[in-house]
């Protein structure tokens, strides 16, 4: 059962990276090169908020914690916030709004462009992820639609990947987090298929199994 | 080859006597300080050093960011990583051998390359390939003065600068980030250059272990990683040394890789540059901002090319 304050303090959780980032420009304290800090810390948490949405459903199906859905919209709600915060200290600290800049940069430069397909992809997710656009896309539309977000997962990991001068050791343990979520998603199909498919059997020969 | 004579030294390279007796004080001061325990005698402080025409009036980025902001992969991959985890480095003893294409190999004692020649303080950008620079007071001496204590053999055509490996104070070198010991080389007539400098230390003291203590490379020109750190090794060759960035990504890291704002590296613009402590973007100048020192050296090569 899920308790009614739940959602609300993973709410206030869930802006305390922000916090950190805003105490830490205000105090001077996040090193020599506070703005590439702010940048990559910002990009961070808008894979890890994207990666703890693909956990709810798991988590649903594997423990049984029917809640997890209930928080699945916020948090996938603030991996597009964090996205939108890196995005806009890239548009403004990196390039200073200088468009035509920018639309080079896009163009020319594989991790910014994965960077801004990933992050064009998340639009559409966030502007329904409400209950009116459910109805008006139907169930299911809106499921196929929201499934892009494990391509917007990948496409996040290789943005990281590129960006890393030698060492890729980090951005390799997200690639594999998120290959772990998506491999628990398709064991679980295969697990629904196969049992789907064991019921008829069981029904024709019933004292050869065990339950 | 041009070997210094005592003529040489003009009244003015020489320490003033109200400077030399203050080293008295730094002697009497660091005696105090090692009987407390805090900082071993190799501490005392080095400079200032004698100014240099070469030095850049620009303001020097705090020594704060100069040693707590620095790639030095041995210490780890992360900018914090080599001030953290550093201090283990054995600084003493230490030697560099200056070997290869030369008539005859030597062995040289950190001590006596101390001692070679006046320390001068160079004041120099510093442009890193990731898109940040900054300006940095060193204390060193010319590459030329230490490699003018071998003679190279006429075949030799660029110098290799291989530097230190310590497994067990280095936690980097466990992981095949890079190809180990990393080494770095210069055209014969690059190193030779009077910007090329060996710096021993920085902001007037010994350098902090973190940039590369006890003596490391700057090449102003070129961007920060041709500069390699905690030298042990110099070696004269016929051929164009294979460095441990050209082995790691051969397409994006050349041999040369003098600062170029034309030429991009593979997955990010180099025209501008973040000085660090600055809010805006500077525009990155060509060689750095050394044209005109410099870029004689590379007249009728196609920058695109040997990149």
């Amino acid at each position: 059962m899920k308790p009614v304050w739940l959602k609300p303090l993973i709410f206030i959780i869930s802006l305390a990276p922000l916090a950190w980032y805003a105490w830490g420009v205000q105090t001077a304290s996040l090193g020599a090169n506070p703005i590439e800090a702010v940048t990559r810390g910002l990009g961070t948490w808008a894979l890890n908020f994207l990666l703890i949405t693909l956990l709810m459903t798991p988590l649903r199906n594997y423990a049984g914690w029917a809640w997890a859905i209930d928080l699945r919209r916020m948090l996938g709600l603030f991996a597009f916030f964090y996205a939108s915060l890196h995005l806009a200290t890239y548009l403004w600290f990196d390039q200073f709004f200088d468009w035509p800049a920018i639309a080079k940069d896009i163009l020319k430069r594989p991790f910014i462009t994965v960077g801004m397909v990933a992050f064009a992809l998340l639009v559409p997710l966030a502007t329904t992820s409400n209950a009116m656009a459910i109805r008006k896309l139907g169930g299911r539309r809106w499921q196929q639609l929201h499934r892009s977000v494990y391509a917007i997962g990948a496409l996040a990991v290789l943005h990281y990947a590129w960006m890393v001068k030698a060492d890729i050791r980090k951005p390799l343990i997200y690639a594999a987090i998120l290959a772990t979520l998506l491999g628990m998603r398709i064991l679980w199909r295969v697990r629904k298929r196969s049992r789907g498919r064991a019921k008829p059997h069981h029904q024709i020969v019933p004292g050869t199994m065990q339950k | 080859m041009r070997i210094f004579h005592a003529s040489d030294i003009v009244p003015s390279d020489i320490t003033p006597r109200t400077l030399y007796e203050r080293r008295r004080e730094f002697l009497r001061l660091s005696t105090g300080i090692v009987l407390a325990g805090v900082l071993p005698a190799a501490q005392a402080k080095l400079g200032p050093g004698k100014a240099s025409a070469l030095s850049t009036t620009e303001s020097p980025t705090p020594l704060q960011a100069v040693t707590s902001y620095n790639n030095f992969y041995e210490f780890g991959t992360e900018k914090e990583d080599p001030a953290q985890n550093a201090h283990t480095l054995r600084v003493r003893p230490w030697t560099v051998s200056i070997e290869g294409l030369v008539k005859k190999s030597k062995m040289l004692d950190i001590e006596d390359i101390l001692k070679l020649v006046p320390l001068e303080e160079r004041i120099y950008r510093l442009r890193c390939v990731e898109g940040w620079s900054m300006v940095i007071p060193w204390l060193g001496f010319p590459v030329a003065s230490l490699l003018k204590q071998v003679e190279p053999l006429g075949s030799a055509k660029y110098v290799e600068f291989i530097t230190a490996v310590q497994p067990e104070t280095m936690p980097g070198v466990s992981r095949g980030v890079l190809d180990w010991p990393y080494n770095e080389g210069l055209r014969l007539d690059e190193a030779m250059h009077p910007l090329s400098i060996i710096a021993v230390g920085l902001y007037g003291d010994v350098l902090p272990n973190q940039n590369g203590a006890p003596l490391r490379l700057v090449v102003p020109w070129k961007y920060g990683f041709k500069s390699g750190k905690s030298i042990v090794k110099i070696r004269f060759t016929d051929r164009q040394p294979n460095t441990s960035w050209m082995k790691a990504a051969p397409q994006e890291y050349g041999f040369y890789s003098n600062v170029n704002p034309e030429v991009d590296h593979p997955r990010w613009s180099q025209a501008t540059e973040r000085r660090i402590g600055e809010f805006r973007k500077r525009k990155t100048l060509p060689f750095n901002g050394y044209a005109a020192q410099v870029g004689h050296l590379y007249s009728g090569m196609d920058l695109r090319k040997y990149f």
